[in-house]
């Protein structure tokens, strides 16, 4: 019975989600282009992330450098890290932290600021004032997080590269050159291309969850706390989902 | 000023949300430059009648025609167009609250393509905010206002656009008594100094006997009664009664 009850919800909001996608796709690809507020909210969401984005990207190199080391030293391949952890961070671990402290960032913000507009009659305002908020609103920041996400995700490898160099100096003396020789002589394109591809879909995801759990926010000031929370959560459990996805799709065209 | 051509006339409208019927075959009419009160306590679908004048819903049956247009009928385009000839002051008063004051009534302006130079939009500020008294408030955040002031600007923002008609969703609720009066007085002001059709909605009494040149009674959704404050008051009808005593 709460099974039942439970599976209803879930595909009505995943129906619901859906019509929701749809209609970004029919709003996006027609006029009136609100540029000016794409860039905007380009800015803004990029500005907001970037430094935890960073922080977290800094430790996830270090850190991991310094976990793999005891296992690469017993094996006798401690030579092998800069390319082990390039590999893992770009592949994978890079694109989904970067993505899921976008969702808890960017996902929440967008959740509650739209709530918060839907709740207090502003995106009825807007329409009533020649804008149509789905344009204005929803149409730019799930662009603006589309676009924004894939730059954090590469500045981010960036980053955890250079944290993941200074793990290994803590322990063996390695010039930056040398390091980054063996990093680039491990690393292959078909390793970084379909990473930096599901990142679109992750910032898509992040933008249009956050968009849609705002816009439909109802019951008052309680409702948009819980859009805020729910994108989060929607959004995260949607960048695993989409990272299984890429896994295959990569695999697929690869061959590998 | 007043005369008997209408700017408003809803005729059988019919608005339901599943089984709720908020609105059952209503109907008002409002004139050119007159102020009409609806009454109806709170719940029975005031707002509901309001939107779906301004076409942010969409009625189930009957007609609204706006300044000679059918409301459901038009098209995207034609229903900004005739936006841009109505105000509409939320309960919330909806103010975008990211943005100045300044930028708040620069809205409109800007989205509805109207070509106005920027000197011309800054005299058009300074002269709505003039209007509704808070002059000095131009570049502070919604956030830094009172209820009234922010009542005032939300009030400024539409007449920003000098439209024809002027639709208020509750504009005394949640004031104290003194600064709905104040609201009260300005409403009046505000239909004398830019000559505006006025529909206001409302469960005020003190609203409605001094603002209100004719008012509408609604009742599970339909216009039980309309005519003027002394012809209502005076009503032996139990339910109309009930708003007077
Ligand atoms: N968007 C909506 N969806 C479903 N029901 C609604 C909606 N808007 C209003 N209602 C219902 O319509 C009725 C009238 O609401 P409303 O017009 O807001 O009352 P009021 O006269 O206080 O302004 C209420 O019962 C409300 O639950
Ligand atoms: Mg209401």
């Amino acid at each position: 019975m709460r099974f039942g009850v439970f599976r209803a919800s879930f595909f009505q909001e995943v129906g619901a989600l859906s019509r929701f996608t749809a209609r970004f796709f029919r709003e996006a690809f027609r006029p009136r282009y609100e540029w000016e507020e794409l860039v905007r909210q380009c800015f803004v969401i990029g500005y907001k992330s970037l430094s935890l984005v960073g922080l977290t990207a800094f430790i996830m190199g270090l850190v991991m450098t310094m976990q793999l080391r005891p296992s690469m030293v017993r094996y006798g391949v401690e030579k092998m890290i800069p390319a082990m952890v390039c590999i893992a961070i770009i592949r994978e671990i890079g694109p989904v932290i970067t993505g899921l402290i976008f969702a808890g960032k960017i996902g929440s913000s967008i959740g509650a600021e739209l709530g918060s507009m839907r709740v207090t009659e502003q995106i009825d305002a807007m329409e009533v004032s020649g804008t149509n908020p789905f344009k204005y609103l929803v149409v730019t920041r799930t662009l603006a997080a589309t676009l924004m996400l894939p730059v954090l995700v590469i500045l981010a490898d960036a980053i955890s590269l250079y944290g993941s160099y200074l793990g290994v100096n803590m322990y063996e003396v390695l010039s930056f050159r040398l390091f980054m020789e063996q990093v680039l002589d491990n690393l292959d394109y078909y390793d970084a291309i379909p990473a930096i591809i599901k990142t679109f879909f992750f910032g898509f995801a992040v933008g249009i969850v956050g968009c849609y759990k705002g816009y439909y926010s109802t019951k008052g000031t309680e409702g948009v706390g819980r859009s805020a929370n729910s994108a989060v959560v929607m959004a995260s459990v949607l960048i695993f989902i989409l990272d299984l996805l890429a896994v295959q799709v990569a695999a697929l065209i690869w061959k590998i | 000023m007043k005369n008997n051509e209408p700017v408003i006339e809803v005729e059988g409208l019919c608005k339901a949300f599943g089984a709720n019927v908020v609105l059952d075959h209503f109907d008002l009419t409002l004139y050119r430059g007159e102020n009409l009160v609806v009454l109806g306590k709170s719940g029975s679908g005031k707002s509901v009648l309001i939107k779906c004048i301004i076409g942010l819903l969409r009625p189930d049956a009957g007609r609204i025609v706006v300044l000679g247009q059918n409301v459901p009928d038009l098209t995207y385009m034609e229903l900004d167009q005739l936006r841009a000839r109505v105000g509409f002051l939320f309960q919330s008063n909806a103010l975008y609250d990211s943005m100045t004051v300044r930028e708040n009534l620069e809205f409109p302006l800007r989205r509805h393509w109207m070509n106005v130079e920027q000197n011309e939009v800054n005299d058009l500020v300074h002269k709505v905010l003039t209007s509704v008294g808070l002059a000095h408030t131009v570049d502070m955040m919604p956030a830094e206002l009172s209820g009234g002031m922010r009542k005032r600007i939300a009030l400024a923002r539409t007449l920003i656009l000098k439209p024809d008609i002027i639709l208020y969703d509750e504009p005394t609720t949640g004031l104290d008594a003194i600064t709905g009066m104040e609201i009260i007085e300005l409403i009046k002001a505000v239909q004398h100094e830019y000559q505006t059709s006025a529909l206001v909605i409302s469960h005020d009494m003190k609203l409605a006997r001094h603002a209100a040149e004719r008012i509408a009674i609604l009742l599970e959704g339909k216009c039980c009664a309309t005519g003027t404050y002394q012809e209502l008051s005076t009503s032996k009808d139990p339910n109309i009664r009930a708003f007077f005593d």
